[in-house]
């Protein structure tokens, strides 16, 4: 972090100080609701049936709260690198306005992804409270996992933010989120294992940066053992993380140093 | 701050095609053209945030390929639209924008007192810029730029959409900045506001420079001393224009009216009644820039 992009930092914090509200709710509704319907509501069918056989014993609550924190991540980090992007660059241009001063646009993106990595890591926090409360985890355990989590959340931001660097408009993000977000969202791992999807579907969901999130996540919350070496996974969420955020930069500049 | 041949390529597209002009320091300079003329992009590269396609640019004794950052901590920018944070107070607009600059906070409070008074915004401080109208937008966004105490101010179109009332007050603010010794780059499509702020200045068209000097050098070399505006009926245009040939020294044809220039404007008028023709209105003013703009270009600054 360069001391410019620490400045932007603090800038993006002081907007949050006066619009936190309007996302306060929904980060402890979101998880209250899910785990409600899902861990508990339909947790209580997969309990009576053969799931707990196939969950190793554990509750299905048990088994989803972590991945839903790991995938929850993932979709946060995706709003937060897409729309205020988007704004910055194009709805009102603060972009230019931050580019007019002397911080350049790798102070600009470092500061950025940094501002999501806190968002994230306050969203991770509010989740696990929740885990815990709906006793899915203990506190101590959870907020272990928040590391992974943010980790998780990391690995998509910088790509999305050279995504949205590159669009003229907002219709190609909703189809980010149609086409990217929710089906990795439903499919790598979070509901039920990976392993249950037909095969030729396995080698996409190994792809996708959130099946290493959810599993890194598990593993820590859980003790469950990786699919993959813990440290293989780790880097491979790295390489998305600083690949992305490198493209981001080039996106960027390319987009606004015209 | 000094330009020469200076280029601006995209792609095939060339915006700024090989201009020279000199900027000393204290003056107000401006750069008048229609959109599309060069302007804006000639300000971004001077704003250090579009590299230079060709020819050289010196800003401030520094070369903005090289160093960027720092010719951008003494300019102050005010860009063609308004770019505040719409989310926060207006005082931490000029807080936030004084840290990217890295001014101690005891500074940028100090800096935020004086600011939003010059900008007769103090009673408005603690308001969300969202709340704010245009004028106190475009006087904010004037403020902000001014936060690093500027050597160099640049400013695109600064009063473009803003009501006439609005606009004065705008124009006593900037000639109280100039007054105070700063150097002022201004873009504009408005003669008026060339003429009011600007010590000197070119006309730009097409990417290259049509004349340069101050508004009234410009108006003395390119335009008479007065102008007489013709409006004829619906039709009737067409009709009187074979009858005014030899009048003044010079006839301009617009779809909707006839400009005659001259440094006698009455004398054109008598000749009008002397031939009997009558137009539907007609006005006698003094040449400005856009008569001059006119006369180099052949078209008019505002479509």
């Amino acid at each position: 972090m360069t001391a410019p992009a620490i400045r932007y930092f603090e800038s993006r914090a002081r907007i949050y100080r006066h619009t936190w509200r309007a996302s306060a709710v929904s980060t402890f509704l979101n998880p209250v609701l899910y785990l409600t319907a899902m861990g508990l509501g339909l947790g209580t069918l997969v309990d009576r049936g053969a799931g707990t056989a196939t969950l190793e014993g554990m509750t299905y609550l048990m088994f989803l709260a972590p991945g839903l924190l790991a995938a929850t991540a993932m979709q946060t980090a995706a709003g937060d690198a897409a729309y205020p992007v988007m704004a910055g660059i194009k709805w009102i241009r603060t972009y230019e306005a931050t580019l007019a001063s002397p911080l350049g646009v790798r102070d600009l993106v470092m500061g950025h992804l940094a501002w999501v990595a806190a968002r994230l890591t306050l969203t991770s926090v509010a989740f696990v409270v929740v885990m815990a409360l709906f006793g899915a985890v203990s506190l101590g355990v959870g907020l272990l996992a928040i590391g992974p989590a943010v980790l998780t959340g990391m690995a998509f931001a910088g790509a999305i933010t050279a995504f949205t660097a590159r669009l003229e408009d907002p219709q190609g993000l909703a189809a980010m989120f149609r086409f990217g977000i929710v089906p990795m969202f439903l499919f790598s791992g979070t509901f039920f294992p990976v392993a249950e999807l037909p095969g030729w579907m396995h080698p996409i969901a190994y792809a996708t940066p959130l099946w290493h999130g959810v599993e890194l996540t598990r593993r820590v919350a859980l003790g469950l053992e990786t699919t993959i070496s813990p440290a293989l996974q780790t880097g491979y969420l790295l390489v998305w993380a600083l690949v992305g955020g490198w493209l981001a930069v080039r996106f960027l500049r390319k987009r606004m140093i015209s | 701050m000094s330009a020469r041949a200076l280029t601006k390529r995209f792609d095939d597209f060339v915006a700024v095609d090989g201009i020279d002009f000199d900027v000393q320091p204290g003056e107000a300079f401006g750069f008048l053209g229609p959109n599309g003329a060069g302007k804006s992009s000639t300000m971004r590269m001077i704003g250090a945030v579009s590299p230079v396609s060709g020819g050289t640019l010196t800003v401030l004794g520094l070369d903005p390929d090289r160093d960027g950052a720092a010719i951008r901590a003494r300019l102050g920018v005010v860009p063609q639209e308004n770019n505040l944070d719409p989310e926060l107070p207006v005082e931490e607009n000029l807080l936030i924008y004084g840290r990217y600059f890295d001014l101690p906070r005891a500074v940028i409070r100090e800096r935020i007192d004086e600011l939003l008074a010059f900008a007769e915004l103090t009673d408005r401080r603690r308001d969300v810029v969202d709340h704010l109208s245009g004028g106190m937008k475009r006087r904010l966004t004037i403020a902000r730029a001014l936060i690093n105490q500027p050597d160099l101010v640049l400013l695109d179109e600064p009063t473009t959409g803003l009501d006439p009332q609005a606009r004065h007050v705008l124009w006593d603010r900037l000639y109280r900045l100039k007054e105070r010794g700063a150097t002022l780059i201004i873009t504009t499509h408005y003669m008026d506001e060339a003429e009011q702020l600007c010590d000197r200045l070119v006309v730009m068209d097409k990417g290259v420079i049509a004349a340069a000097g101050s508004p009234r050098e410009l108006i003395t070399r390119y335009a008479t001393r007065e102008v007489v505006e013709l409006r004829f009926p619906v039709g009737a245009q067409e009709a009187a224009l074979a009858r005014l040939d030899g009048l003044g020294t010079h006839l301009e044809v617009l779809p909707d009216r006839v400009l005659i220039s001259a440094d006698d404007g009455d004398a054109i008028v008598a000749g009008l009644e002397e031939r009997s023709i009558s137009p539907a209105s007609l006005v006698v003013r003094r040449s400005s820039l856009e008569d001059v703009f006119l006369r180099l270009t052949g078209r008019t600054l505002v479509d």
